[in-house]
């Protein structure tokens, strides 16, 4: 509809020139005061300027100008005027330029029937007409708010009919053009505006009719007289209930306020009713309130708009279709000028577009729609058979030394719905969950277990998107390491020894105890044929045991702490060395074999004859150091034979194993620590004439002329022939307590204080072989067994162990240490347990000096 | 000539690792590229053996990339594509700036595409490497095919993975069907409800073992979407691990396919609805109808017939003969397994989980259906007499057929998780259910606490133990009389005693006894013996030994407590059951 529309305008635009040019003929026998009217109305109206129309065309002219002005505001008059305008240029299409003539020549017939009629009815006509216009014009008032220029050229128009009227010879024809326009309005509503535009309409041509109406009857002898219809509202198209407080309805054309009519009661109203017979057809209109009475078209039109119907009677819905506008090319053209060039010619403009276009597709920036299809196809993913093999790989270019992520751990019993009773927290349990609110990851588990009923029952999980992020997180952006795990046992750690009861025999069980002394027993010694044993206490005494029965041989008394006793190896002397504070005294214990003893007593006693001589030689550093005594008579009663006077206290005593030279370790003696002392010639020396720290204990080596001495922290061997250092063994311990050298003289055991036992292989190096950490404080006893492949400690810990050192003859093979037993009898005392640890010479058995004032014996 | 200092840092470590920032420069990468490069192509940061060396002497931590792993990456012709991208992206922008609306449209239709099917193969060289690593891309596919349109991920890719999710599953069903596979393919399903903070989250865990590779996936329930925070979750980079996962799964089952001998876009035998995909779209839970429609329904075979049964032959080769005796009995368990549930039909009712079910249901040789009226896809209804076990999740029902059991749907779990029919009587309809008990703790695992149910199913002896307790209860009354009976016997023997000393005194001889050791003593000492075996640990292993014993003692601890918990809750349950017989008396 739009379409055709538009495309009647541009027709109509087209035909503007040539509609005027066919009045022109019209006007070329008319008078010249028609020129007169013409230059008026050029030098007023910008519009017809340029126009030279004729008079009778002024009705549709000015229609068309207010079309112009109403345009944009109502359709409905736009579509009218086109149809006005559509007329004149249909016929005029229809004639086209060769009918020319015989057009105008009916038309002039048309005038001359026209002409036949009355000056009266001539002049009736025009008023007719200018009502006709007034009212048109009052309707697009209805429209738009009255608009002044408008009006103003209304009023101009008016004077020029006036003018003309006063000529009164001016053909009219446009009577029927009049009525033909609105039979064109009528079908242009109907197709164009849809029912919608229907009751508008209605109301436009109620108002034409009434005024037909009023002009076909009398003009006065109607109850509407004229000046009645001039009552005109300017207030526009209002919503009127804005007037229904006051007492008028607006404003007429002066400017007049047009009161209300008075509206009668009910009862006036029922008696308009009963007594006016055209009651029914009496509407009130709403812009003056005044009562108009509908014409009998007006009725016919309501019915056909009720019934659906189109409104107007004359149209003929079923009339042939005359096609105004035809399919076939015309030879002639329609235009009088040939077409222009480039019409003819492709457009630059698009022809710009178009190679734009082609090069896009060549370069492959836009696709055809074949495709662009085939590209999506393309995007989706296409699987086909990636790997050929199953396990196979194929030689390419990979990430270096991938580290595979590790898989996420799998839940167990607790995380389960409906979980066994077991895993469901107790109270205590949650409190403790609670309670580590702060430190999650301390927590046992990271969740507390629930149990549900059923399925059913289970809520959704909130953070399983977020966990799952959390991985992505962790895959991209976690370093990654290869961390080796162990999945071996703990068992597996502990080396493979050979079972204890393969080792036998070692002391399993405790045997005896010697029980005697009233303080700590620092010290004990067996006596070469293993008979007896001699102990040394803090209570300042000797105690000589027999081995056998546990019992107390003889208690000697001394004047101060026994730190060490030691027998003498030679089993040609009862001789045991006892280091009682600063004194060193050697003593017969008088037990055992009755000859031995006595012997040893001559012995002693001729000795001490030669030295008497020689006690003159003794250089002053030895002599300041330590002085040999002869014992009173009360101690030599009590089996002391020889006593030397050390100038410190002594810590230690150690037999050379021939039984004549014997070693004393004062630890504040400084560089005159260590004293050798030859009982034979009653001779001591002090083979250091450096100090190297603080001496703990020294050592003979059993078969070469060797001194071990041990300082706090270094084991330094002597040849004592060549008086230099051999070799120095390195502990790597804060502090020595005591060594025992092995009887084939190759091996080391070092205890220390910080727990700690060191075997040392002389022949293999200066470090430890094995450093041994079977006690868990300061050891301070170790032995090794004069026959059997023994070893003991003791340490502060009251534990007793025993091990298997086997040395092998063969060099290549290291020797085997194999703890054996524990044992743990002391008692603790002042946070001391083993003091002394010492084998039976010749059985597996062992001794063990406590803290608790007993000696223990261990056999096997 | 002096010879050059060498510059520190130039050899060892710290010329061997690169920090993001520096990979960053030399791969001439956005972070953000850079990030979805590394996601696709499986690079990631590594740990350095020194750190203070391996980052040049710079303090804090820093993220490391091996070097090599960065030249690697340099010859990607990804990176080409990243770099066309951020051109798109400018062109797309400066279009939209400037309202060129038509070339914007035209640059979006032409936007580069990245194909990942040479990393596919390059980041796993062979097929079991795949599936070794297919527990993550297959947890994260069945997330993503629960997810609805969001933002940063494309429609089509939650698509995507809804098929090919869907498409494993049936692989997985179909694995079976074929004895030859099924030789080398088979599967244990566990499921497990998930616990954390707390919280409980009811997700499925399934483990199925293809080609010797166990395979654990995760599957959320299918309304676990829940918005997250921009904080909290980037979905932008799950998304671009989904981008690749979804190819690798293709890849995947694509081969599984065909070793299955099925087609690879699977052909259903009877529906088939090429728009599916499309209209499961429109609607959530029509989406998850026809997933688990679709399960139910077998695939169509590329080669027909293969339901015949694999024999292995019996060669006459004495080394082999164990070997072939266990490839048998793996044979024969697997056949059993396969037909665990058949000739069972199972009606779900509407209120049970039913995607886990079917599936587990069709692997295990089942038939399963549920209401018409409710979801698409039922093959018969709840009217069929021959329905044997209707599954419910609820106290009681109206209706109820005698000819089936109405049982929860624990049962199948733990029928799957035992690989064996378990009675049904526990599972019962309104029953309290016995625990679910996880399938994935390890059962070699010493000083591992096991439940008695957990027991009870590997252990004849103590299920026997289990129902004796059991009895004992009922058996209370008669123990008293037993009691006094017992002691008569001990009285006569006592009687037997003194006349036998008497017997002694008389004779005067005594036979001589062989002396017992007492077992403790032996233990005893050997528990001494190891004491100091202990001691000469070597000093390497010594924290180790001392950290694996602590573990060891813990362990222990745990697993007494829990005995000790389970024994209290027992023997409550116990005085519960009494007082209740009681009050029935």
């Amino acid at each position: 509809m739009r379409n055709i529309n538009s495309n009647l305008k541009r027709k109509q635009d087209e035909n503007i020139p040539r509609s005027s040019k066919s009045p022109v003929n019209h006007i070329e026998g008319d008078d010249q005061d028609n020129d007169e009217y013409f230059n008026t109305i050029e030098g007023e109206d910008a519009d017809s300027s340029d126009s030279d129309r004729e008079l009778e065309d002024e009705d549709s002219e000015n229609d068309e100008f207010s079309d112009d002005e109403e345009k944009s505001d109502d359709e409905t008059d736009d579509s009218e005027e086109d149809e006005e305008d559509l007329d004149d240029e249909t016929e005029d299409d229809l004639d086209n330029d060769t009918d020319e003539e015989v057009d105008d020549e009916t038309d002039d017939e048309l005038d001359d029937e026209t002409d036949d009629e009355s000056d009266d009815n001539n002049e009736e006509k025009l008023n007719k007409d200018v009502e006709a216009k007034e009212n048109n014009e009052r309707n697009s008032e209805d429209i738009e708010e009255g608009d002044p220029e408008l009006e103003n050229d209304i009023s101009k128009k008016r004077k020029n009919i006036n003018l003309l009227r006063n000529k009164k010879n001016i053909r009219e024809d446009y009577t029927s053009n009049t009525a033909e326009s609105g039979k064109f309005v009528r079908i242009a509503k109907e197709t164009q505006n849809g029912k919608s535009s229907k009751g508008n309409e209605f109301r436009i041509k109620t108002k034409r009719k009434d005024v037909v109406s009023s002009t076909e009857n009398d003009e006065y002898a109607d109850h509407d007289t004229s000046d009645e219809e001039d009552i005109r509202n300017t207030v526009g198209n209002i919503p009127m209930q804005w007037y229904d407080e006051y007492k008028h309805l607006g404003y007429d054309w002066d400017g007049k306020p047009i009161v209300k009519p008075e509206s009668g009661d009910k009862i006036d109203d029922f008696l308009k009713r009963m007594e006016n017979p055209e009651f029914w057809r009496t509407v009130k209109d709403p812009q003056t309130g005044q009562d108009v009475v509908l014409g009998d078209e007006d009725i016919q039109l309501i019915k056909r708009i009720q019934a659906q119907k189109i409104p107007d009677v004359s149209f003929d819905e079923y009339a042939p279709w005359i096609e105004w506008f035809t399919s076939e090319v015309m030879k002639t053209p329609v235009r009088k000028f040939p077409e222009h060039k480039r019409s003819f010619l492709p457009s630059k403009s698009e022809q710009r577009k178009i190679s734009k276009l082609v090069h896009a597709l060549k370069m492959g920036w836009i696709k055809t729609k074949a495709e662009q299809d085939a590209l999506r196809a393309k995007a989706e993913p296409q699987f086909y058979m990636l790997w050929t093999t199953d396990d196979q790989s194929e030689e390419m270019r990979r990430i270096h030394k991938h580290i595979a992520p590790p898989k996420r751990q799998l839940p167990g019993h607790a995380e389960s719905y409906n979980p066994p009773p077991e895993y469901l927290f107790d109270e205590k349990e949650l409190k403790q969950w609670n309670k580590q609110k702060n430190d999650p990851s301390k927590r046992k588990l990271h969740f507390v277990p629930q149990k549900f009923e059923s399925l059913r029952k289970v809520p959704a999980y909130s953070r399983y998107i977020k966990e799952r992020f959390l991985r992505c997180l962790d895959l991209y952006l976690c370093p990654r390491a290869i961390k080796m795990k162990l999945t071996i046992e703990p068992e597996a750690l502990v080396p493979k020894l050979p079972s204890p009861r393969d080792l036998q025999p070692f002391p399993t069980v405790l045997c005896i105890e010697y029980e005697g002394h009233k303080d700590m027993v620092r010290t004990i010694s067996p006596d070469p044929t293993g008979q007896y044993l001699a102990s040394g206490s803090d209570d300042n005494t000797v105690k000589i045991w027999e081995v056998n029965t546990g019992r107390c041989l003889k208690t000697i008394q001394t004047n101060d702490i026994v730190r060490c006793v030691q027998w003498c190896p030679n089993t040609a002397l009862s001789l045991v060395a006892v280091a009682s504070g600063n004194r060193l005294l050697l003593l017969n214990p008088h037990v055992g074999d009755f000859l031995i003893c006595s012997k040893t007593d001559t012995v002693l006693k001729e000795a001490s004859e030669i030295i008497s001589i020689d006690a003159m030689e003794i250089p002053e550093r030895v002599r300041s150091s330590v002085k040999w005594e002869e014992p009173s008579d009360e101690e030599y009663n009590n089996g002391i034979r020889v006593c030397l006077k050390h100038f410190k206290e002594i810590t230690q005593v150690t037999w050379h194993c021939k039984g004549d030279y014997f070693a004393t370790v004062m630890p504040d003696g400084q560089n005159r620590s260590v004293l050798i002392s030859q009982l034979s010639k009653r001779r001591s020396q002090l083979p250091f004439s450096k100090s190297k720290g603080l001496i703990q204990s020294v050592l003979f080596h059993p078969l070469r002329p060797l001194l071990f001495v041990a300082t706090q922290r270094h084991v330094r061997i002597y040849d004592l022939v060549k008086q230099q250092l051999v070799k120095k063994l390195m502990t790597n311990s804060r502090w020595i307590s005591t060594m025992a050298v092995h009887p084939a003289g190759d091996n080391l055991l070092v205890a220390t204080y910080d727990r700690k036992i060191l075997w040392f292989d002389l022949d293999l190096s200066t470090k430890p072989y094995q450093t041994l950490r079977l006690h868990g404080t300061a050891v301070r006893g170790v032995a090794y067994h004069k026959r059997y492949p023994l070893f003991a400690s003791g340490s502060d810990d009251r534990s007793l162990i025993v091990s298997h050192g086997m040395v092998y003859n063969d060099l290549l093979k290291n020797p085997l240490i194999v703890p054996l037993k524990r044992f743990q009898d002391h008692k603790p005392h002042n946070d001391f347990g083993v003091f002394d640890v010492k084998f039976h010479p010749l059985q597996p058995w062992v001794f063990s000096s406590g803290g608790d004032a007993t000696i223990k014996l261990y056999s096997n | 000539m002096v010879a050059h200092r060498k510059k520190k840092y130039s050899t060892g470590e710290g010329a061997q690792f690169i920090s993001r920032k520096a990979a960053l420069k030399k791969l001439q990468l956005s972070l953000n590229d850079f990030r979805r490069l590394c996601i696709i192509k499986g690079i990631y940061p590594r740990e350095p053996r020194n750190r203070k060396r391996a980052q040049k002497g710079a303090p804090g931590i820093k993220m490391l990339y091996h070097i090599k792993d960065i030249q690697f990456l340099l010859y990607e012709p990804i990176i080409w594509k990243l770099r066309e991208y951020k051109i798109f992206n400018r062109k797309v922008g400066r279009a939209k700036a400037v309202k060129d609306f038509k070339a914007m449209r035209r640059y979006l239709a032409n936007h580069p595409t990245i194909k990942l099917d040479h990393i596919v193969k390059e980041r796993y060289p062979s097929f079991i490497d795949a599936l070794r690593d297919l527990d993550d891309c297959l947890t994260l596919c069945f997330l993503f095919s629960t997810f609805p349109s969001l933002p940063h991920i494309p429609r089509t890719q939650s698509d995507l993975c809804r098929r090919l999710s869907m498409e494993f599953l049936h692989a997985v069903i179909e694995a079976k069907a074929f004895p030859i596979v099924a030789s080398y393919s088979t599967y244990t399903i566990g499921f497990m409800p998930e616990i954390e903070y707390g919280i409980f989250a009811c997700c499925y865990y399934y483990q199925a073992e293809i080609k010797g590779q166990t395979i654990t996936w995760i599957v959320p329930h299918h309304f676990s979407f829940e918005p997250q925070s921009k904080a909290e979750v980037d979905f932008k980079i799950m998304s671009t691990f989904v981008e690749f996962y979804t190819i690798m799964l293709g890849f995947v089952n694509f081969r599984l396919y065909h070793t299955l001998n099925l087609f690879y876009p699977p052909k259903f035998a009877i529906m088939d609805n090429p728009n599916e995909g499309e209209k499961a779209l429109a609607d959530e839970n029509i989406f998850v109808a026809e997933r688990v429609a679709a399960l139910n329904i077998p695939l169509s075979k590329s080669v027909l017939g293969g339901e015949e049964e694999t024999e292995i032959d019996n060669f006459d080769l004495q080394e082999n003969a164990e070997a072939t005796e266990e490839a048998r009995k793996e044979i024969e368990s697997i056949k059993v397994l396969k037909n665990l549930f058949k000739g069972m039909k199972f009606f779900l009712n509407r209120e049970v989980p039913r995607e886990p079910l079917v599936f587990i249901i069709r692997c295990f040789g089942g038939e399963v259906s549920w209401d018409k009226s409710l979801f698409i896809g039922a093959t018969f209804g709840e009217t069929d007499e021959s329905i044997t076990h209707q599954i419910v999740d609820r106290p009681s029902m109206e209706k109820k057929y005698i000819s089936r059991y109405y049982i929860q749907p624990q049962w199948i779990f733990d029928c799957v998780n035992t690989r064996s029919l378990l009675p049904v009587s526990k599972y019962f309809m309104g029953e309290i259910l016995p625990p679910h008990l996880s399938p994935f703790v390890d059962k070699d695992r010493d000083e591992n606490y096991i439940p008695p149910e957990e027991r009870a199913l590997y252990d004849q002896d103590a299920v026997e133990q289990m129902h004796k307790e059991e009895s004992a209860d009922e058996s209370d009354k008669e123990s008293p009389n037993k009691e006094e009976e017992d002691e008569e016997d001990l009285n006569e023997n006592f009687k037997d005693v003194e006349v036998s000393d008497d017997k002694k005194v008389k004779l005067g001889v005594t036979p001589g006894q062989i002396e017992k050791e007492a077992p403790w003593k032996k233990k005893r000492e050997e528990r001494q013996e190891y004491k100091l075996r202990e001691k000469m640990i070597k000093k390497k292993h010594r924290n180790l030994y001392k950290s694996m014993m602590n573990a060891k003692r813990e362990r222990g601890k745990q697993a007494w407590l829990l005995n000790k918990k389970r024994k209290l809750h027992d023997e409550k349950e116990k005085v519960k059951t009494k007082s209740k017989k009681k009050i029935n008396n």
